[in-house]
């Protein structure tokens, strides 16, 4: 067994024990790293710690602590001055006058800002992504623009500091795998998802979500090539439910779609910078979008929850009220519906439904899904009246099944349309399952939002997808 | 100096020459890839007639739907049956 002591000469209860330590080292060989000043405890035979390599690998919080290694081993240890574990960790009792507890002082590990510095000073070869030097008179910013990382703002320097530091927001390994990124099918493990994560201006502790928006994004059905690579306004939209969401400070109430927030903002950013950069899927390139839509930039929010009589949509998903999920959907811009007059759900579900008939077209069904977002002046509607997110849903997808004779092409004078030989149907406009509803936005306007799907929804282009945040990823 | 790590995929060099373009026709047997966009099969009709004018052997194939990528065995066919491929992207 071996024993080892970390001090330094700033710690009041360090320079109380002094005659402990002399003690210590000459009866029971203790080896003795001091944090500050390798002439203290003076007299002593002192290891130099100041570049603190010792106290970061043996995770020092406080000194003084006293440590028994077997074998090389952490066995057990004393932290502060405590008699008793004093006692536990030499093995004998201790001649020692004085009380038996005093605290000790915080490690220099822990001064603010240091385990970042020591974490890119030690743990930097944990990561294996190619290392860039800039050049000293480029600017770092401007150099991220030319490498063509950018999608078009400013990106945080990804430096191996910041990265090991967003690598501590999730309980994964940096060379795990999530998927395989399109167009490239590069593979994106953790560390490549972190260093977007930087640039994107995430705190680590908005990784979990990040990682399974991303493990969401490349599953087969969500279709992240095709949506990438259409003509049609869409990208991924990502929204996020249960606790992890109030966790990590998302807005789900005002302005819940537009600007503000960092979570938001930076997660639905990350996201596209990994399709960008890892995928290598760029507008020119691969994306051939006529228009795009500027939550391309980023498309993320939080269902409001806490604040709603209605069942979320992770719990209609199936998925435990206390469950964090993400649900990806390839969705265009927004598409607000004033209704300040609806006293009643029959007027309010007809206002909705006349604002979903023209998601894509008029005359198009079965074809673009789409996500109405209800706010809490409008939910308070339903409320009242008592119905269900499920009875709204049905009632509006009734008021949504048209008459094929006016939907085929040529219908209204109007060549777009739906073949003739629908003509003697009922046409519902949403394929079965391409409706859901969110509850989200600010206390106060009767507005609601309609976000419409890729024209390519469903089995033949794309389907949203939920996934559960594994909990065990998730700090805390 | 400033070190920062890489965040793309590093597979791939800068630039990416493409495929040097086939001297002549002769011999080769043409690939027309519908994508199943609508008017689709307008272009490659007039591409079929224009190759068949000049004697150049074609074969057509269909993707299932424009939205997803060829499936394997389709993009198999191709490659066993054909030596170029031209392919209608647009409306």
């Amino acid at each position: 067994m071996g024993l080892t002591l970390v001090v330094k000469e700033e710690c009041a209860t360090c320079q109380w024990l002094l005659p402990l330590f002399e003690k210590l080292q000459a009866e029971h060989n203790v080896s003795i790293y001091s944090q500050d000043n390798p002439d203290f405890p003076q007299g002593l035979d002192v290891l130099d710690d100041r570049e603190l390599a010792y106290s970061w690998r043996m995770n020092i919080e406080i000194v003084p602590t006293l440590i028994a290694t077997h074998d090389g081993a952490d066995e057990r240890r004393a932290v502060g001055w405590v008699r008793s574990e004093w006692e536990a960790v030499i093995g004998a009792s201790l001649d020692f006058d004085g009380p038996d507890f005093r605290p000790g002082c915080g490690s220099l590990t822990q001064d603010p800002g240091m385990p970042e510095k020591l974490a890119a000073r030690y743990d930097a070869d944990k990561l294996k992504s190619r290392k860039l030097s800039l050049g000293n008179e480029e600017d770092e910013i401007e150099a991220c623009f030319e490498r063509g990382w950018s999608d078009g703002l400013p990106l945080v320097p990804p430096t191996e500091q910041r990265v090991l530091q967003m690598l501590t927001g999730i309980k994964r390994s940096p060379d795990e795998v999530i998927g395989m990124v399109p167009p490239d099918l590069a593979e994106c493990n953790i560390e490549k998802a972190a260093i977007n994560a930087v640039m994107a201006g995430c705190k680590p502790e908005y990784m979990p979500v990040l990682v399974t928006a991303i493990e969401a994004a490349l599953q087969d059905e969500f279709c992240m090539h095709g949506l990438l690579a259409t003509t049609y306004f869409s990208g991924p939209m990502i929204l996020v439910n249960g606790p992890i969401s109030r966790a990590i400070g998302m807005n789900a109430r005002g302005n819940v779609l537009g600007q503000g927030n960092r979570a938001n903002a930076t997660i639905g950013r990350a996201l596209q910078l990994v399709i960008r950069n890892v995928g290598g899927g760029k507008p020119g390139g691969v994306d051939r979008s006529v228009f795009g839509n500027p939550g391309k930039y980023t498309f993320c929010f939080a269902e409001d929850e806490t604040n709603s009589c209605w069942e979320s949509l992770a719990v209609e998903k199936g998925f435990p009220k206390d469950a964090s999920t993400v649900t990806l959907f390839a969705a265009d811009g927004m598409q607000g519906i004033v209704d300040q007059r609806s006293r009643s759900p029959e007027s309010l579900s007809k206002t909705y439904a006349a604002a979903l008939r023209v998601v894509g077209h008029p005359k198009m069904a079965m074809a673009a899904d789409a996500f109405l977002i209800i706010s809490p002046e409008h939910e308070r509607v339903f409320k009242l009246a008592g119905w269900s997110k499920q009875q709204v849903k049905t009632h509006i997808l009734e008021l949504l099944t048209i008459k094929g004779e006016s939907l085929i092409t040529g219908a209204g004078g109007i060549a777009e349309g739906i073949p003739e030989v629908f003509a003697d149907s009922d046409i519902p406009k949403f394929r079965d399952g391409g409706f859901n509803i969110v509850r989200a936005g600010g206390s106060a306007g009767m507005f609601s939002a309609v976000i419409a799907g890729w024209g390519a929804s469903g089995q033949m282009g794309s389907v949203p997808v939920t996934r559960q945040i594994p909990a065990e990823t998730i700090l805390g | 100096m400033t070190i920062i790590l890489d965040p793309t995929s590093e597979s791939a060099p800068e630039f990416r020459a493409p495929l040097p373009r086939p001297a002549s026709l002769d011999d080769m047997t043409v690939g027309l890839l519908d994508i199943s966009k609508p008017r689709g099969d307008v272009f490659i009709d007039r591409l079929e007639d224009l190759l068949g004018q000049r004697g150049v052997a074609t074969k057509r194939y269909k993707k299932p739907t424009f939205a997803r990528v060829a499936p394997i065995e389709l993009k198999q066919q191709i490659v066993t049956e054909c030596d170029l491929v031209i392919e209608s992207l647009a409306d």
